[in-house]
């Protein structure tokens, strides 16, 4: 589903590689944690898998597309098929739960008929049902963010990327968006999370790609979070 | 994206930025008016052209007993040459019609025209010159006339009216040039708040374009509804421009007309002429400085 291939990531104006010569693959319908420190190269992952970034060398291919050689029109279609979950949660908060969720169908070109039936179904899969009308600001931050989640899966796309998506929020909570995420993995789509989170990434039992200073230091099948040896 | 769910944020977009709307709109159609003054200007100085033009005639002095030019040496035109002359000058092709003034007729034109004057008890008949009044096809061939005339015995002078117009007319040209530079300026100056504008705009929604990029929009549909907000704002500012043309119209109909008879001034046709350019002015500018203004700032 993601496969980089020796991916070097240098920033104009910048020396030092934000990731350097990095080789990932990651199936289908796998549950993937990228753990690291600040600076490690993890959101540079992100931004590449999502095409905000090219790689300076080296090849990637996510949902079966080079994004090396993928045109700047054809762009959308790669972001159509990699929905994405933040730790600030990027709702609209002028927007009820429903128009948040229903705003991604719109953009995309679905039908009234075809969003009145499927965002009450993914607000409801997510647990907000009771919350249909309410705004962002009258919600509590793990709501918000399972909000985030159903406007990123809504359109059922291939890969989900998770961005600190617990960061914000308190352990109990965590744990909640975390059987969220994981009931959305086990439905077939391949997730990809990066955390600071280590008591999640412990309890969860998946594969953990470490990185550091831009080079993956461990790629283990069911790792922790504190691992180092 | 479906029309309707794009018309519902281009709503959004002008109602939260309520007060830059209108600045626009009413940027928009001050300059729009502007530009077609100077539009309409040029109208004006065309159909003066047109009205004087057709009025005026190239003017064949003959010799009388008070001429001096070389011509007319021989003194007084002669009978005979006076009618070739007039044959000659009914075979041009450039001459429509030919009419001859004795000197009692200019006579009597002169103490009409004067007559409130001392002049016209001064004068007397044999010292006004007879001529021929020619009207051209077209008035710009006068120098088809004066190479075949001029200088010719029993002729005196060969006096072209349109001479003395031409300065008028530079006079208005130079009027007319200011009023278009004006307009041109001040469309400038809407197409750069409308580019601002939408920065603001773009600014103010990023939220929206963020998750809108993230989803999977195209820039064009992501473009679109900022696109729609400044056209909507100068096709509404070009709207009120041309009730303010047909304003300027009804007043110079009104008012100006019946005081200054000597010309006609532009139909409603140049005002619908003009708007249609206004229109396409207003369309053009406002999608030019949006296009750009957003490719700036709405990178997908």
């Amino acid at each position: 589903m993601i496969r980089f291939e020796h991916v070097t990531k240098t920033y104009a104006k910048t020396d030092k590689p934000a990731l350097s010569d990095v080789s990932i693959d990651v199936a289908k319908g796998e549950f993937v944690f990228l753990v690291g420190q600040s600076g490690s190269g993890k959101s540079t992952f992100l931004r590449l898998v999502l095409r905000e970034e090219k790689a300076s060398s080296g090849t990637i291919h996510v949902a079966g597309k080079d994004l090396g050689t993928l045109s700047n029109w054809k762009v959308p279609e790669l972001r159509k098929q990699v929905g994405t979950v933040f730790q600030d949660f990027r709702l609209l908060p002028n927007k009820t739960v429903f128009e948040n969720v229903a705003f991604a169908l719109h953009v995309l070109g679905h039908t009234k008929k075809e969003i009145a039936r499927e965002v009450p179904e993914i607000v409801e899969l997510v647990g907000l049902a009771e919350k249909l009308n309410r705004r962002p600001g009258e919600l509590s931050g793990g709501e918000q963010q399972r909000v985030a989640i159903a406007r990123a899966y809504v359109s059922r796309p291939a890969i989900l990327i998770a961005d600190e998506p617990t960061g914000n929020l308190d352990p109990g909570t965590s744990i909640g968006i975390m059987k969220l995420l994981d009931r959305i993995n086990r439905e077939g789509t391949t997730v990809v999370m990066a955390t600071h989170d280590s008591s999640i990434v412990d309890q969860m039992r998946k594969r953990v790609i470490e990185l550091e200073s831009g080079h993956v230091i461990r790629d283990q099948v069911r790792g922790v979070y504190g691992y180092t040896g | 994206m479906r029309a309707g769910f794009v018309m519902s944020e281009v709503g959004i977009g002008l109602r939260r930025n309520l007060t830059m709307t209108f600045a626009v709109v009413i940027t928009v159609a001050i300059s729009l008016s502007l530009l077609g003054i100077g539009l309409l200007s040029n109208s004006q100085v065309r159909t003066m052209k047109d009205y004087w033009y057709d009025k005026i005639e190239v003017s064949i002095f003959l010799c009388g007993p008070l001429s001096e030019t070389p011509s007319c040496a021989g003194g007084p035109v002669t009978a005979e040459q006076r009618l070739e002359i007039q044959q000659d000058l009914q075979e041009l092709p450039v001459v429509q019609t030919v009419y001859y003034e004795s000197q009692s007729e200019a006579y009597q034109r002169f103490q009409e025209r004067f007559k409130d004057s001392a002049i016209a008890q001064n004068v007397t008949v044999d010292q006004l010159p007879e001529s021929f009044r020619v009207k051209l096809k077209d008035p710009t061939e006068f120098a088809v006339v004066e190479s075949a005339f001029s200088g010719r015995p029993g002729v005196d002078v060969v006096q072209d009216q349109r001479a003395i117009l031409e300065k008028f007319f530079s006079l208005l040209n130079v009027l007319r040039d200011g009023a278009l530079v004006i307009g041109l300026a001040s469309v400038l100056t809407a197409a750069l708040l409308i580019s601002n504008t939408l920065r603001i705009a773009a600014y103010n929604r990023r939220r929206e374009t963020t998750v809108m990029k993230l989803v999977g929009a195209s820039s064009f549909s992501i473009q679109l509804p900022f696109l729609l907000e400044g056209l909507f704002a100068a096709i509404v500012g070009w709207g009120i421009s041309t009730g303010i043309l047909s304003g300027l119209k009804f007043v110079v109909d009104d008012r100006i007309a019946p005081l200054l008879t000597f010309t006609n001034f532009f139909t409603w046709n140049d005002v619908w002429v003009a708007s249609a350019y206004l229109l396409l002015t207003g369309v053009v500018v406002s999608g030019f400085a949006s296009v750009l203004t957003l490719r700036k700032y709405l990178k997908v």
